[in-house]
């Protein structure tokens, strides 16, 4: 009971968007799809709604077959990153739209979109045009209009790039609890990591048109499968190096020696691609920190609480997320420390994680 | 508030002030002056009042005129908003053939308006030219200097040929502008194509529409070129319209206060529609 893409592949022309994939979402499931821009997530959306049709493969959909199904057939609702809604019916109508078109009797309707329109706070504004909406407002009767009519499949492509922060917030504190109890499928396509790790749910992390893992959300974060994943799933940017583990010593840069710690002192010596989350790279030295990187600082950026450091290590860019307000002077030469015991080993030729 | 009055910056609207009095008000105030004078040459004037509007608003020609002008611009806007409309919904929105379209359909809008006149002047000579022989041909009597109705029929086609471009251009400008999502969203509701026409297409192009058909309403009813190449006004005064009418009053007949007056009351239309149509238009954008 579930939907399945089994070997799906999108081709146009010379180029490929989407290269075969397989992927099981069950029943009731919140999915996110984690991907920069261009790397397939609406694509794939769209090959589960039936709107593109897959170059190859099969989509299943409770053990039917539905590839060559159109959207129309499917029972699919979707929210877009622009805020689509008919531009001169009130908010009401919009809501209604989707049960007007399947036929469904006025007072049924109403009870839906009053229901609809009760969760999205939107009540008082049933009388409204679009264009007399904010932009949050216009994205709620949006996702209004997705959830009214009781679809199998609910897919979100980026709803909230184009709100403001604040709104965003809002929104995406609110979304799991809408679809929560629904025996819909939700897709959530989105560029933040931040996000993902929100929403919980599974998640399917997508480089240039593959997906590199699917499972649920903090084992994926937690213990990616290979260095894409990692790279994928990391916000600031994961921080990569190639050591060479000798004994119980990682040698890092050249110079600097790290102790293997806990993980890494299980693998065979060799060469690996270590890679360290921005947050277990600290200013200070705690009780964790085993290793130390030097570098010259070229960007910090304090926000309220966090700081954020960008290291210049030997023509690597390392990164460093830590709470509390560490200025550092842009161009000094600084030290940060590495809590090693928290890093990710990767094979340096396949790339895929080895600890 | 630190607010500096600072009134040098006059200065750098002067000239634009000194351009709009130039082109605009002066020549604007002399139809004025003449309007309500009479003059027999010699740089005299004698004041006459609101005689030369007297004269006018009870004037048969200029009432004929209109009528005939009013007529002619709801057919032109009847059949170039729908066609317009209607080719611009069948254009490819992408692709090749987008450029080809756009650029055959640019070209009626470049030639200039006398050649314009003159091509269906040709086109139109019942013996040699090719529609003209082609209509007679079929059977049908045409000849569009001796028969009013075939002189209507050139003209309108003319204008149809010459402008409907233009509202092609912009409608397909707005339609490209429409963000894909709609199109997608629709489909996913399971929108047939002509709700999708009626509730996301034509909704979106309420602007540019407006924009055509004021375009189209100014041009059509200020047309004199086209028509005093092809018809000259004939047969008779059949396509004889304002523009026009007003000029061989001006040069023909150099009466230069009833054509000043012609003028105002020509200009005053136009405004007066102009605006009534985009307020009721955007009435509904300002609640």
């Amino acid at each position: 009971m579930a939907l399945e893409l089994i070997d799906i592949a999108k081709r146009v022309g010379s180029e490929t968007h989407i290269h075969p994939t397989s992927l099981v979402l069950p029943e009731g499931s919140f999915n996110v799809l984690l991907g920069t821009t261009l790397a397939g997530k609406t694509t794939l959306m769209q090959i589960m709604a039936g709107i593109q049709k897959p170059t190859s493969g099969t989509i299943r959909f409770r053990g039917k077959d539905v590839t060559g199904l159109a959207v129309q057939q499917r029972n699919v609702s979707m929210v877009y990153q622009q805020f689509i809604n008919y531009p001169n019916f009130s908010v009401y109508d919009n809501i209604a739209s989707p049960l007007k078109v399947a036929g469904m009797d006025t007072a049924e309707i109403e009870r839906r979109v009053m229901a609809a329109a009760e969760l999205l706070r939107l009540k008082p504004m049933l009388k409204r045009k679009p264009s007399e909406l904010s932009g949050g407002q216009q994205q709620r009767t949006a996702i209004a209009r997705a959830i009214v009519k009781d679809s199998d499949l609910i897919l979100l492509d980026e709803p909230l790039a184009n709100l403001d922060y604040k709104l965003r917030e809002e929104l995406r504190d609110e979304l799991p609890k809408l679809f929560a109890g629904r025996n819909a499928i939700v897709v959530y396509a989105t560029t933040e990591p931040s996000e993902a790790l929100l929403f919980g749910g599974n998640t399917a992390t997508l480089h240039e048109g593959r997906i590199t893992q699917f499972g649920p959300t903090s084992s994926t974060y937690r213990l990616p499968k290979d260095l894409l994943t990692a790279q994928v799933f990391s916000d600031p940017p994961i921080n990569t190096t190639r050591v060479e583990k000798r004994g119980d010593k990682l040698h890092v840069f050249g110079s600097k020696v790290w102790p293997a710690g806990q993980v890494g002192s299980g693998l065979p010596d060799g060469v690996y691609t270590l890679g360290i989350r921005p947050h277990h790279v600290t200013p200070l030295p705690t009780d964790v920190t085993t290793g130390e990187i030097e570098g010259r600082v070229l960007v910090t950026e304090l926000s309220g609480s966090e700081s954020v450091i960008h290291l210049d290590v030997a023509g690597d860019t390392w990164v460093s997320q830590s709470h509390g307000i560490h200025p550092f002077e842009v161009g000094s030469h600084a030290t940060l420390h590495v809590d090693v015991d928290r890093g990710l080993f990767f094979s340096p030729s396949s790339g895929e994680r080895v600890s | 508030m630190n607010k500096v009055v600072n009134n040098r910056a006059w200065w750098l609207v002067l000239p634009v002030f000194a351009m709009v009095l130039f082109n605009a008000l002066l020549p604007l105030m002399t139809v004025v002056n003449y309007s309500l004078q009479e003059t027999f040459g010699n740089n005299e004037f004698f004041w006459s009042g609101a005689i030369w509007f007297e004269q006018l608003l009870h004037d048969d020609q200029f009432h004929a005129s209109l009528l005939r002008q009013i007529i002619f611009t709801s057919i032109v806007l009847v059949i170039q908003i729908p066609l317009g409309l209607a080719i611009a919904l069948c254009m490819p929105r992408s692709g090749p053939w987008v450029s080809v379209c756009l650029v055959l359909l640019a070209l009626p809008l470049l030639v200039p308006w006398n050649v314009v006149g003159s091509m269906w002047n040709i086109m139109a000579l019942p013996d040699i030219g090719l529609l003209g022989k082609a209509i007679n041909s079929l059977g049908i009597p045409y000849n569009y200097t001796r028969q009013p109705i075939s002189a209507w029929f050139t003209v309108v086609l003319m204008d149809v040929w010459h402008w409907t471009s233009l509202v092609v251009l912009l409608c397909y400008a707005g339609l490209v502008a429409i963000p894909d999502a709609y199109y997608q969203a629709a489909k996913v509701d399971g929108a047939k194509p002509w709700a999708v026409f009626r509730y996301i297409q034509l909704p979106k192009l309420k602007h540019v529409l407006t924009i055509a058909i004021l375009l189209r309403f100014m041009d059509s009813f200020m047309i004199y070129t086209e028509v005093i190449v092809l018809t000259g006004g004939g047969p008779g005064s059949t396509t004889k319209f304002l523009s026009i009418d007003l000029v061989q009053k001006a040069l023909g007949g150099f009466d230069l206060g009833p054509a000043a007056a012609f003028s105002i009351v020509y200009f005053l239309i136009i405004l007066l529609v102009s605006w009534l149509f985009y307020t009721l238009m955007m009435r509904d954008e300002a609640k």
